[in-house]
């Protein structure tokens, strides 16, 4: 009932904020505060008191109710390691993203916290829930406030950034909504069973075309929304069209949907045909990554090119999500958290700096250091956690993603990694071009104010601490994920070993062995997992 | 006679006595609101007597009248559409100078008409029942004589109605020719050793589907609809575009499920066509409108083809999925001409897209109701429109007509573009802040009653998106008692 709560508590949320613009113009603000940060409490009491379930039973809370019984669609919720993990994420960027409009938005405030809280609602209901009818609603339902949020606040060319927002990601939800109904017809003409509710759904047995097919419908919602290259194109429009708690939530939340989705549902439903796909998905991953750190460095519009480092990272996901180990998953879950921050913050700082300047024109900044320390420093940090440094959450995130993926397929690992050079390039040009080099303004540029080091110290303190001691996230998600991989652990045995992750034998190349010892994060135990302390 | 027969039709009979009963009191003295209230009570009196029918299993009539779960609900669906129609023509027609209480006769006369077509079970009740609609629209639509184009909409509909009615009887005569009957049951019995259509009977099927098509505004029979649409006034549009659609939907359904024409693939093969194209067209001409009345014309059309899709299916499930569509598609239909209704003034229909610019911040409740409408339209979750496409695709996707179904979705992509500019033209900024709203002139009670129909219809979409298992009960209940 709990997670009802979860969902119930944001969109009553939003209501109120919508009401009370009636009355007040800052009374949303602090309704739309109060709820997020309810909720946030809420998660985090879920997570400090539930024990790690041990193997088997992922699960943690459970509940569901009929809804449409004469079509077998339940409400069913469900909460694991993963979705408390994400779960947490969405409610830390909603909480920043209520706390940097206090100033941004000052048109139609209650209708704009109207919005954010049911996009948070949409995507929440999105991470919990365990029926596939309505995981497609929730999946709908955070479109449309996004699309307002784009649309009435975003910046000059809004409109079309909206549309196309908007098209792109209905067009293929709703290929996925035609998957759907086939795996659904196909396992109740299989077992007389017609319902939507995932742990039914996971026993059908398809035959290799289908399944190829059904998987492409799922495929293409996650990987549109991820986004992968050749579908990515709506991403950059958006993201630097939308105010600023709007590209927060767009690359902290709305991509990481597509990458649950890969891992909730393409993984397990779907086991063949995702080891028959592995390859093609990590070389677009691969494409993804290098692609998108090339059109990052050629950007001269601060916000687009944090987008296209999205683009980038994202290819980190789609390689680690199709290496089928827990490794390579473990990096995933990672990624997915770390980005969130990361990008967030980098977009925030984008946010502050067009409050200012009233421009996005990386070319008519520089020199900021020596007026904005502070803003300097926190720019410092969070370009650095993008390129990947080391003691940083994302140092982790991608090098167990590349460990695991290495195991999958060594070349599209190693041009993966040039990835990480290219990363530095592009990280270090933003700080070149807006912290150093000449100062080009006549007035000084005010630093941070306490409103604003308030929104950025969190982020600072939990990408530190996702660098320095990532065990308790590890140690959450490894159930899920270990969940997740159930079928491949049988299947890819007998299937031709694209991800030889075997049972028992080890497979540890010696070379990876050095590399974990020297991360001092984890050690390989004999089953290529990554124990919950290494000491 | 029978008693138990009068009980039967006694929706029918209350709508005539209706008639008569308001033609007379117009003889004694013109008032609207007297007028409005005989109209508003006979349609709730017929609908109540459908409560003693609810359960009543199949009752015929020989030979003309079969009524049945189906035929109960289709006429419970046409009598509170036209409710709902008549409520907001009240606010419509009380701020024009035209003489209005005849218009109150014509829309009865066209809901008998609609509520005869869904209870026939023999080509003579068929087409007096479309006749008595049809007449009464040639009417209807012309009824704002002075305005130009309601009398061009007026003849355009009456020249083509009348050709395609000529169509139908071409068609039924044909097939009586080669049947010797008239009666859906007898044709049936009659075709059923057949595997394939002999020629004549194949070409009267064909000229029948001409005629029902023109009626219902599938492609290639469609090129009235957008003119007639933007010409009517804006209830009688909505009129047209549901209650009138719905009524020759419901005899087509009777009629295939009676004849059982899935079985002829030329015939199938004929409305996957008339499907898809009506799908195409309607959504991709709408693109190019700026009309919006000619946007929710075209948009019928596709949404018609929809429905030949869940029509197609040719099952129980399928027939379920026209009908819950029918429904959500009448909510969200009478609740978009509701609000164009609502903004038209005393000389022109609000029917530009300029219109709409920034209503959210002049009119946020209108505006609202109208977001509400169009995204139900698109499909978007929350509203009935979402559970209804979710319902066609599933009856298409269950009996693997796969390309009915991807042409479905990708137009459901095309058709959201349009439905999405609307809303984005409504949540514009407005250009002067000082501009104050022309058209706040009308009396507070009846502003009242069509905002009340609105939110009605509005909540109504909300509560089916949610929860939609009552109604399906509510279908699944009446419709299994009446398979054929």
């Amino acid at each position: 009932m709990i997670l009802v709560w979860l969902i119930v508590i944001l969109m009553v949320g939003g209501m109120l904020a919508w009401i009370s613009g009636k009355i007040n113009r800052t009374l949303p603000r602090w309704v739309a505060l109060a709820s997020v940060g309810a909720v946030f409490g809420i998660t985090l009491y879920l997570w400090l008191t539930n024990p790690i379930p041990v193997l088997g039973s992922a699960w943690l809370i459970q509940f569901a109710q009929p809804w449409i019984p004469q079509w077998g669609i339940s409400f069913s919720l469900a909460l694991d390691g993963l979705s408390l993990l994400m779960l947490l994420l969405t409610f830390f960027i909603g909480l920043l993203a209520v706390l940097i409009s206090w100033r941004e938005i000052q048109t139609k405030v209650a209708f704009f916290h109207f919005n954010l809280l049911w996009v948070l609602a949409g995507i929440t209901g999105v991470f919990l829930t365990m029926d596939l009818f309505l995981f497609y609603f929730f999946w709908e339902v955070m479109l449309i406030p996004m699309y307002f949020l784009i649309g009435i606040w975003g910046h000059e060319n809004r409109r079309y950034a909206a549309y196309k927002f908007f098209i792109f990601t209905q067009a293929s939800g709703l290929l996925m909504l035609l998957a759907i109904l086939g795996l659904y017809f196909i396992h109740g003409s299989q077992t007389g069973l017609y319902t939507f509710s995932y742990f039914e759904l996971l026993n059908t047995t398809l035959a290799p075309e289908a399944a190829r097919l059904l998987m492409f419908g799922f495929l293409a919602a996650f990987l549109v929304k991820l986004p992968v290259v050749p579908f990515h194109s709506w991403l950059p429009d958006a993201h630097s069209e939308a105010p600023t708690a709007g590209s927060v939530i767009l690359a902290g939340l709305l991509l990481k949907t597509g990458a649950y989705g890969l891992l909730r549902f393409v993984l397990p439903l779907f086991p063949t045909a995702t080891v028959e796909f592995a390859p093609w998905a990590m070389l677009l991953g691969v494409i993804g990554i290098i692609y998108g750190a090339i059109l990052a460095f050629s950007q001269t519009d601060l916000k687009r090119l944090v987008a296209y480092t999205s683009v980038s990272h994202m290819g980190f996901v789609i390689l680690g999500v199709f290496a089928f180990n827990e490794w390579a998953l473990q990096g995933v879950v990672m990624q997915m958290i770390t980005h969130g921050l990361s990008t967030g913050a980098l977009f925030i700082i984008a946010g502050f700096l067009y409050e200012r300047l009233h421009t996005r024109d990386i070319r008519q900044m520089g020199g900021f250091w020596s007026t904005a320390p502070k803003m300097g420093v926190i720019g410092l940090i969070f370009v650095m956690a993008s390129l990947g440094l080391p003691g940083l959450g994302n140092f982790i995130a991608e090098f167990l993603t590349l460990v695991g993926s290495w195991q999958a397929n060594n070349w599209l690992t190693v041009f993966a990694t040039i990835g990480l050079v290219m990363a530095t390039i592009y990280s270090l040009r933003i700080m070149q071009k807006i912290f150093f080099q000449e100062y080009k303004l006549e007035q000084p540029l005010p630093d941070m104010n306490a409103r604003e080091m308030l929104i950025a110290i969190p982020m600072v303190a939990m990408i530190l601490w996702l660098g320095l001691y990532p065990q308790p996230v590890l140690d959450t998600a490894r159930p899920s994920i270990q969940e997740q991989l159930q079928a491949y652990t049988k299947s890819v045995v007998e299937q031709e070993p694209i991800a030889r992750v075997d049972d028992n034998e080890t497979v540890t190349i010696p070379e990876k062995a050095t590399m974990l010892e020297k991360s001092k994060k984890a050690k390989p135990s004999s089953d290529l997992q990554i124990p919950k302390s290494s000491n | 006679m029978t008693l138990t027969d009068f009980q039967h039709l006694m929706p029918l009979l209350i709508l005539t006595v209706a008639v008569l009963v308001a033609m007379l009191v117009i003889a004694v003295g013109r008032n609207h609101k007297i007028m409005y209230v005989i109209t508003a009570v006979s349609f709730l009196a017929a609908f109540a007597s459908l409560f003693e029918l609810r359960d009543g299993g199949r009752y015929t009539i020989e030979p003309l009248l079969v009524v049945d779960g189906f035929g109960v609900f289709y006429i419970g669906m046409i009598l509170l559409t036209a409710l709902l129609i008549s409520m907001l023509s009240y606010a419509y027609f009380e701020q024009r100078e035209e003489r209005k209480e005849e218009y109150y006769i014509l829309l009865l006369l066209a809901t008998i008409g609609a509520c005869v077509l869904v209870i026939s079970k023999h080509f003579a009740s068929l087409f007096l029942g479309l006749e008595i609609l049809s007449v009464s629209l040639y009417a209807l639509i012309a009824y704002l004589r002075k305005r130009e184009r309601s009398d061009e909409a007026g003849i355009k509909y009456l020249i083509l109605a009348a050709f395609s009615s000529a169509f139908l009887l071409f068609g039924m005569a044909l097939v009586y020719a080669s049947t010797g009957t008239m009666e859906f049951a007898g044709i049936a019995a009659a075709i059923t050793n057949f595997t394939e259509l002999p020629l004549l009977l194949l070409t009267g099927f064909g000229m029948m589907i001409v005629g029902i098509g023109f009626k219902l505004s599938v492609v290639p029979f469609h090129m009235w609809a957008p003119d007639v649409y933007e010409g009517a006034p804006a209830p009688v549009t909505a009129f047209i575009a549901t209650v009138s659609k719905g009524g020759v939907l419901g005899v087509l359904i009777r009629f295939f499920m009676e004849v059982d024409g899935f079985r002829y693939p030329t015939l199938v093969l004929i409305l996957t066509i008339v499907a898809i194209a009506s799908m195409l067209a309607g959504n991709l001409l709408a693109l190019l409108q700026r009309n919006v009345k000619r946007i929710l014309a075209y948009s019928s059309i596709a949404h018609l083809g929809y429905l030949l899709v869940a029509f197609l299916a040719g099952n129980q499930m399928g027939v379920e999925a026209v009908t819950f569509y029918l429904v959500a598609y009448f909510i969200t239909t009478v609740g978009a001409f509701g609000v164009v209704a609502m903004l038209s003034d005393k000389e022109r229909d609000a029917e530009q897209l300029e219109d709409y610019r920034a209503l959210l911040w002049r009119r946020p409740w209108t505006a609202a109701v109208f977001t509400a409408m169009l995204l139900s339209l698109a499909g978007i979750p929350l509203t009935a429109g979402f559970v209804g496409k979710f319902y066609i695709l599933a009856a298409g996707v269950n009996t693997q007509l796969w390309l009915l179904v991807v042409m479905l979705a990708l137009n459901s992509v095309v058709g959201l573009f349009y439905y999405i500019r609307i809303v984005a033209v409504m949540f514009q900024q407005p250009e002067a802040e000082a501009e104050a709203d022309p058209r706040g002139k009308l009396r507070p009670s009846i502003y009242v009653a069509s905002v009340g129909t609105l939110t009605l219809l509005a909540l109504l979409l909300v509560y089916i998106g949610v929860y939609p298992s009552g109604l399906l009960q509510v279908i699944q209940g009446l419709i299994a008692t009446a398979a054929p």
